[in-house]
């Protein structure tokens, strides 16, 4: 779909190379003035968004934007009552930023004075004052002399036209959040980990929400006018989203979420610059989804292949650990330091290309060795490891037993689970517990083992 | 003017409504409200996306898009928040926006070609669903009300016949999944309806407004009961008046007040917030004007019980009555709540327990019998905490406060057989006969 959409415009979405390294190097000065204008607001909303995101308040700022619109639509009507004309960016901000507030102030007292939870209240608060919104900004757009008031580029952002005036807007909201945030680090940091202990020290608790929540409104309405009012909500949840596949710490993480945000905006905008026909804020929210999938794969702290190889590797020691019981036990039983390969699968009901696998790669690493087409056998090397595993084994069984007063026959599951994290401190300290254990001798089983050729 | 086009304009919107309402009580009730918002912004990238795959602009391809693309926002959401353990209402923030945001590069592709317009897809036209009709037996239904009315139906049959399993998951998924109840797959059915229900109810109502007809209606209702069939039928009534309210608003305003026409679509939102404003003050279990109410009945109870059991303790200390009586506003200063204590002594005087006399204020024969049985109350109570549980003396008095309030005389019967009858409390006072 995607791809027979790129080669259906394929000529007008490859821009030539001159056109290139205008956008890029910022010649235009219309250019220069949105690159800089968004990218300032993706670092403030990247900072802001950080907290909302600690705070599980995320789709708040859903709930904001949305709020936002039916304040446009009364500033409109009342600048246009009092003759002035609908158009002043700054009354319409304002509109904006008092019904913003309201609805922030109605899911507070949706969630204080009834049963309904956090969920309900911001779809409930977003869902009515959207669609007053939509009346408000109806009648708006039908009142004599409004003309034609343009209230749709606040719903979808008119970032390609953005002023000089509006940029500077942006920039000096912008300076002012990170400056605040800067300025408040530590003491929003308590308020996100742990409200009540800060209530205890005395910090001002709400004064601090209201902060959070006034440069939450603040770029939420200032962004509006740029990316539009369903996509500046994209500006505030994707870049934390995204830095906490990086990190765990406050202060790398809002360093990464403002630097997510700010290339977000840098690569949509000048990408959108240059091929003018696709619609600015969309590109923007699009490069900010694409750096998330980048994290979400690639994070080093949760991101999918990080824990993908931190599971895979898991698994591989737990297999080699297993197979090396397996044979060390079967040569216990048996007497016999030769194993079948279909003695070795029985043991545990292994799937066959399972026990291949594990066997190539114990062969690999010198700890089994293959005596004939059928007939497996552990090296010096792998009986030394297999009597440390074995040994871990049934210390632990032991330990259940003695300790734990647990049946015999109900200990080698357990044993099973804690045999492959068992470190050199834990054994020390089983061996205390056991006397009479002393290092490098292997107690013998405290239940009867599987039977060898069994296939139950 | 009222016309049969208002009335055809009602119908359609309350049938979209109810449509909507129905699967949204078990959104509300699972907790994920927002899931709704979520979805029905991306109804756009599907309609879009069918758009270009097919060409043509026939509902059903799109109609099937917008469901694909629907049920596929609520598995993304699942899957960031379980692949990269994303809170989830993060996790939906960044789904259901960058969907939301291929949809305008794709529809900002296809303008090219057709008129697409995002803001029809967003805003729905309702008070133009009535010129698009189709003949039923001789009667002209709009389309929207027909394309509609069909979900309502489907959600209705879906829901009566796993109301069982959608009871369960609803209030407690886990107890359903041990049930041997396929959780996860009648959830996926839940949000394959909410997407169908919220294409079929956009050309209507619009897609961003059925957020609020999911929602709105169903936790107007979710306040009034506690019980799920009430609240099923509850959100039809609420989403229905809603669109009969809102569009009677229009009428209203372009008829009474002369101001410009405006969207009918968004004025039955802005009424089922109305309507649940006046639930949450109202509703007669849950409302806030109830439960103020109650708790101003109980706090004049208190200031009765008080002032009664001060001017029984003032007659206690002056047998004689040689000082002078005590007036409303000593009472008022002695137990601090002014408001209350005058109410309180005003209707203590309308059930003839108190009396004006010498000066201030007297407990009526009647009114002694009350007194009496509250400062038994409390002594009876100082002594038990004493005797029975160990407290110290002083320590007694302000739970017994509290106790004398809700203690009747078969309690005080007991109480005084478990202390053995005493006749004096902790603090010396004698315990005054029932």
């Amino acid at each position: 779909m995607i791809s027979s959409l790129a080669a259906a415009s394929h000529a007008e979405i490859v821009p030539p190379m001159e056109a290139l390294w205008r956008v890029l190097s910022l010649q235009d000065y219309n250019t220069r003035v949105v690159v800089i204008g968004t990218t300032l607001l993706g670092l403030a909303s990247g900072l802001a968004g950080v907290f909302l995101l600690l705070r599980k308040r995320s789709l708040l700022s859903d709930v904001v934007s949305h709020s936002a619109l039916p304040g446009i639509g009364i500033a409109f009507i009342a600048m246009t009552m009092m003759g002035g004309g609908g158009k002043n960016t700054l009354g319409l901000l304002l509109g904006a930023t008092a019904t913003a507030l309201l609805g922030i102030v109605a899911v507070g007292a949706i969630r204080r004075f009834t049963r309904l939870k956090d969920d309900a209240a911001l779809a409930i608060v977003l869902g009515t004052f959207f669609s007053a919104g939509i009346a408000l900004t109806g009648v708006a757009a039908r009142m004599p002399g409004a003309g034609a008031s343009g209230l749709e580029s606040w719903i979808y952002g008119k970032t390609a036209s953005m002023l000089f005036s509006d940029a500077l807007l942006i920039g000096i909201t912008g300076l002012l959040v990170t400056l605040g945030t800067v300025l408040l680090f530590k003491e929003l940091a308590l308020l996100c980990f742990d409200e009540d202990f800060a209530a205890t020290q005395g910090w001002p608790v709400g004064l601090l929400d209201m902060l959070l929540m006034g440069a939450t409104v603040a770029v939420t309405v200032i962004g509006l006018q740029a990316v539009g009012l369903i996509l500046v909500v994209a500006l505030l949840i994707i870049p934390p989203a995204a830095a906490r596949l990086w990190t765990h710490r406050l202060r790398p993480l809002a360093a990464i979420s403002a630097v997510i945000g700010g290339l977000a905006c840098l690569v949509g905008s000048a990408l959108s610059a240059l091929m003018e026909n696709l619609p600015a804020g969309a590109i923007i929210v699009l490069s900010a989804a694409a750096l998330f999938c980048v994290s979400l794969v690639f994070g080093t702290e949760g991101g999918m292949l990080h824990r993908g190889l931190g599971a895979w590797t898991l698994r591989k020691r737990v297999g080699r650990q297993h197979l090396l019981r397996a044979l060390a036990e079967l040569a216990e039983q048996s007497g016999k330091d030769v194993a079948s390969f279909s003695t070795i699968r029985h043991r545990r009901s292994w799937h066959t290309a399972t026990v291949r696998g594990l066997l190539a790669s114990a062969m690999k690493d010198g700890l089994v060795e293959r005596v004939d087409a059928r007939h497996w056998r552990l090296t010096e090397s792998g009986v030394a490891e297999a009597r440390r595993v074995v040994r871990n084994h049934r210390l632990w069984e032991l330990f259940l037993i003695t300790h734990a007063d647990i049946a015999p026959s109900h200990v080698d599951r357990d044993a099973d689970m804690i045999e492959h994290i068992l470190d050199e401190r834990m054994i020390a300290q089983l061996e205390g517990l056991m006397a009479g254990e002393n290092r490098g001798h292997v107690p013998p089983s405290p239940h009867a083992l599987r039977p060898a050729e069994g296939t139950a | 003017m009222w016309t049969t086009f208002d009335t055809a304009i009602v119908a359609t919107g309350a049938i979209a409504a109810m449509s909507c309402a129905l699967p949204g009580c078990f959104l509300l009730l699972r907790r994920s409200s927002m899931m709704g918002d979520a979805i029905s912004h991306t109804v756009l990238p599907g309609i879009a996306a069918a758009y270009l795959l097919t060409g043509s602009r026939d509902s059903l391809p799109m109609f099937v898009g917008a469901i694909v693309v629907g049920v596929l926002t609520a598995l993304l959401i699942q899957a960031v928040q379980r692949g990269g353990q994303v809170e989830e209402g993060a996790a939906m923030g960044v789904v259901f926006t960058s969907l939301f945001a291929l949809g305008l590069v794709m529809i900002r592709r296809a303008a090219d070609h057709v008129d697409l317009d995002p803001s029809c897809v967003l805003y729905g036209a309702l008070e133009l669903a009535p010129l698009d009709t189709v003949s039923v037996g001789g009667w002209d239904i709009p389309r929207a009300a027909i394309s509609s009315g069909a979900l309502l139906l489907i959600n209705a049959v879906f829901i009566g016949i796993f109301y069982k399993e959608l009871k369960l998951c609803a209030f407690d998924p886990g107890y359903a999944r041990t049930q041997g109840i396929r959780v996860g797959a009648l959830n996926l059915a839940l949000m394959t309806l909410i997407a169908a229900t919220t294409v079929a109810a956009f050309e209507s109502v619009g897609s961003i407004l059925v957020i609020a007809m999911l929602i709105v209606p169903a936790a107007t209702a979710y306040l009034m009961t506690d019980r799920l069939p009430i609240m099923l039928v509850g959100s039809l009534v609420f989403g229905a008046l809603s669109a009969a309210l809102g569009h009677g608003m229009v009428v209203w305003m372009v008829d009474g007040l002369g101001l410009p026409d405006t969207s009918s679509a968004g004025m039955t939102g802005v009424a089922a917030g109305i309507l649940f404003v006046a639930m949450a003050l109202g509703s007669p279990k849950y409302g806030i004007l109830m439960r103020a109410a109650r708790s101003l009945q109980l706090a004049l109870g208190i200031a009765r019980d008080d002032v009664l059991a001060y001017l029984y303790r003032h007659g206690e200390l002056d047998p004689l009555g040689t000082r002078p009586r005590p007036t409303a506003s000593n009472l008022r200063e002695a137990i601090r709540a002014r408001v209350a204590v005058s109410a309180a002594i005003w209707q203590l005087r309308n059930r003839r327990l108190l009396a004006a006399e010498g000066g201030g204020i007297a407990l009526t024969p009647a009114g002694r019998d009350t007194a009496r049985g509250l400062v038994r109350s409390h002594r009876l109570w100082e002594t038990y905490l004493v005797e029975k549980l160990g407290l110290r003396p002083d320590h007694v008095h302000s739970t017994a406060e509290v106790l004398e309030h809700i203690t009747d005389r078969t309690m005080r019967e007991s109480l005084s057989r478990e202390t053995g009858d005493a006749p004096r409390d902790p603090h010396r006072s004698s315990i005054p006969p029932e």
